[in-house]
């Protein structure tokens, strides 16, 4: 498929993923405003009144509220979609797994901020990396832009038959949700062919008749129900099992829309940045990886073989790129933009170190813990990362494993 | 309003939607209700139901008792579930992505489902004027989890987290009136029913549907475990429930109070009001507060029931 032609707008992230949503023909948006999130219910809601969208907006007392009405509206065969931040998606949490565990594509835009207390509006990742375990796919833009093209891209992962797995998509709070920034906007009509209509899949149904799986009153379906010793464990293996699947999908989907749209995020999964001669390299999430990649070039002009690995998607994990792309480096640190306190070091280095087990290539791995509650994450700060990186890589010693930066200590 | 006239036979002879072979207790009051209420459907119905003794007994997996589309996503959600159900039959419609036809949408959740953990979603839902009947079949306590005390218990009533103890006799607060909230919601349609009173029920229940918007349904409907009662006398109970006023039948057409025939009778003729003890005495929950030491429980309760009735009469222009 050839390349469209595309339009620039200027939209901070939020908008980005509002005018998203505007162009994938969704059915039913349920949703509550939250900081940061809350320009994306704004300006939906601007669509719905202008009549710019065929969407059923239902402006829901919670967020407990809005995950269940795009449960049961997914249920029912809809496309959906809602939005939401820290303390929101902490309410929705039980909801999470119900979404995740009926099946339901729902597609959500998670504006990562802290959890309280003490409270606090700014960016870190803690709020979504509590829902890591919950069964749903999780990916994190770098910029407003890629939260646009993964917001598009989302609703085809999360109803691919194959997959049928609720997708939330993360994007920075402040730094990208409210920063204007040039995105290049598909036209509406090739968005709408990309994502296409919603389809359901077909299941067998209790006499034994293969029937669409939604709720429909030509072939009823139970939805829900109590599942005891007997099934649960089946259930629950299936999920895992759509969780794989779901790898090669979001390649699949990330590729067609490249070509479409000329916007590539490496393979989908995780996008390595000047790695291949790396010798030290960090891994971060979101919009750190920006800062980072000036970090790294600016080493590079100075004789540093720095590189960069950034995860666009956390779940599924995407262990064989991580491997590959890491394997035999001297050194690397995971940033974390959480906390799992009383863990050992931060959820995404529990994640990297652990899949590096059984390397026998694995390089030294350390983790810095950084950025929480918004506080700044400047270059300078990021080249004295690599700095200990470059010192490990010279002597194999690691001072200490896992450590907090940019604090007062 | 419904003109939805049926003989008994006529009844009898529509089809069950929620199915026998169910594992709910003998004599269990809620699924007497979900039978009448099934079979008040109209046309093409989509269930939901919050987690409770309804959800439990009806679909352990790979089972089902019920014959038409159903879901379950959690305790609190019933209202929310039919809400987004109702938002997406709406637009699919619209879009012409399924039939072009009504499909009336009907969700089922216990006292605890609905007084206490779910009330704030049935109130966004009703404030938002989702097009759908809710269904609260209340047995005054979450009997799923074993008997605890809810915002819908009575007072007095024993229950494992209101024991009668020997300092506190059983539930010190009273009923929370929640179909007079409902009431206060300015929806088109809240209506109080009880198992004794099928047709009263059914017909109800249909209206529920019929309306336009939010309808709620306040359906009592004793639990035999949990009230220590007689399983063969649930319905008995509950007949008694409306005969002592302890559970009068009403409905109010946004906000306009109407007391239905069995209520009614009682209002024009005082005299068949029962007192409290006959409803009391036929279950075990209440055994203690006929003991000496606690008369004044009794009596409070007698009392209560009195000003709450004084007061329905009153909404209803009656004396």
């Amino acid at each position: 498929m050839a390349k469209v032609e595309q339009k620039i707008v200027p939209l901070n992230g939020d908008n980005a993923v509002a005018y998203a949503v505007k162009q994938c023909d969704v059915d039913v948006v349920a949703a509550y405003p939250i900081t940061p999130q809350t320009i994306i219910v704004e300006k939906f809601s601007e669509y719905v009144a202008d009549g710019e969208v065929d969407t059923n907006f239902v402006c829901v007392e919670s967020e407990h509220s809005a995950m269940t009405c795009c449960i049961t509206a997914s249920a029912t065969g809809a496309r959906t979609f809602t939005a939401t931040a820290s303390a929101g998606l902490a309410l929705m949490h039980e909801m999470l797994g119900v979404a995740s565990g009926c099946r339901t594509p729902v597609v959500m835009s998670v504006v990562n901020r802290a959890l309280s207390a003490p409270i606090n509006i700014h960016c870190d990742h803690s709020d979504a990396m509590c829902e890591r375990d919950i069964g749903w796919i999780q990916q994190y833009a770098e910029n407003s832009q890629e939260a646009y093209d993964s917001i598009i891209q989302a609703f085809r992962i999360a109803e691919n038959l194959d997959v049928t797995l609720p997708t939330m998509v993360g994007l920075d709070g402040f730094v990208l949700s409210h920063t204007l920034e040039n995105v290049s906007v598909l036209p509406d009509e090739a968005v709408k062919n990309f994502v296409g209509t919603r389809q359901v899949p077909m299941v067998m149904n209790h006499q034994g008749k293969l029937v669409p799986f939604k709720l429909d009153p030509e072939n009823p379906l139970t939805i829900g129900p109590l599942d005891l010793q007997d099934y649960y464990f089946e259930h629950k293996r299936q999920q895992e099992e759509s969780m794989r699947k779901a790898l090669d999908v979001i390649k699949q989907v990330h590729d067609e829309y490249a070509e479409q749209s000329g916007r590539s995020y490496g393979n989908g999964l995780v996008e390595a940045y000047r790695l291949d001669d790396a010798e030290i390299a960090t891994i971060c999430m979101g919009s750190t990886a920006g800062t980072v990649k000036t970090v790294v070039d600016e080493l590079r002009e100075n004789g540093v073989k720095a590189g960069l690995l950034r995860m666009r998607t956390f779940r599924p994990l995407p262990v064989e790129d991580i491997v590959s792309n890491l394997s035999g480096k001297k050194s690397v640190a995971v940033m974390d933009r959480a906390c799992s306190f009383g863990g050992n070091g931060g959820p995404m280095f529990h994640e990297i170190r652990h899949t590096f087990y059984d390397v026998p290539e694995r390089p030294k791995l350390v983790n810095y813990i950084y950025g929480l509650g918004g506080r700044d994450t400047p270059p300078y700060m990021i080249d004295g990362i690599y700095k200990e990186l470059q010192k490990i890589a010279e002597t194999g010693e690691i001072e200490k494993t896992v450590q907090f930066i940019g604090l007062r200590e | 309003m419904s003109q939805w006239k049926f003989t008994s036979k006529e009844f009898a002879q529509t089809p069950e939607k929620f199915l026998s072979g169910h594992r709910a207790c003998a004599g269990c009051g809620p699924a007497i209700a979900l039978r009448l209420v099934m079979k008040a459907a109209r046309g093409p119905i989509i269930a939901t139901n919050s987690t409770g003794c309804m959800e439990v007994v009806s679909t352990i997996y790979p089972y089902t008792a019920w014959k038409i589309p159903w879901i379950h996503t959690a305790f609190e959600t019933a209202a929310a579930n039919a809400a987004g159900i109702e938002s997406a039959l709406k637009i699919l419609r619209k879009k012409g992505r399924i039939k072009d036809e009504h499909v009336d949408v009907v969700a089922f959740a216990g006292d605890g489902g609905t007084f206490d953990i779910g009330f704030q979603g049935l109130s966004g839902a009703v404030e938002r004027g989702h097009d759908f009947l809710y269904v609260l079949y209340d047995n005054e306590a979450y009997m799923n989890t074993g008997i605890q005390r809810s915002g819908g218990t009575p007072h007095g009533a024993w229950t494992t987290t209101s024991p009668a103890g020997k300092v506190i006799p059983g539930k010190a607060e009273y009923k929370k009136p929640i179909a007079d909230i409902m009431v206060a919601h300015h929806m088109p349609y809240v209506a109080t029913a009880s198992i004794s009173h099928w047709k009263d029920m059914v017909v109800k229940a249909r209206k529920g549907m019929e309306v336009n918007g939010p309808a709620f349904m306040h359906a009592f409907a004793p639990c035999p475990r949990g009230w220590r009662s007689e399983t063969a006398k649930s319905v008995e109970i509950a007949r008694l429930a409306v005969e002592t006023c302890v559970f009068p039948l009403w409905e109010a057409e946004y906000g306009e109070y109407k007391l239905s025939a069995p209520s009614k009778v009682i209002a024009l003729k005082p005299e068949r009001k029962k007192p409290v003890e006959v409803y009391l005495k036929t279950q075990g929950r209440f055994r203690h507060i006929f003991k000496p030491e606690n008369r004044q429980v009794l009596e409070d309760i007698q009392k209560e029931v009195d000003r709450r009735w004084k007061k329905l009469l009153k909404d209803c222009e009656i004396a």
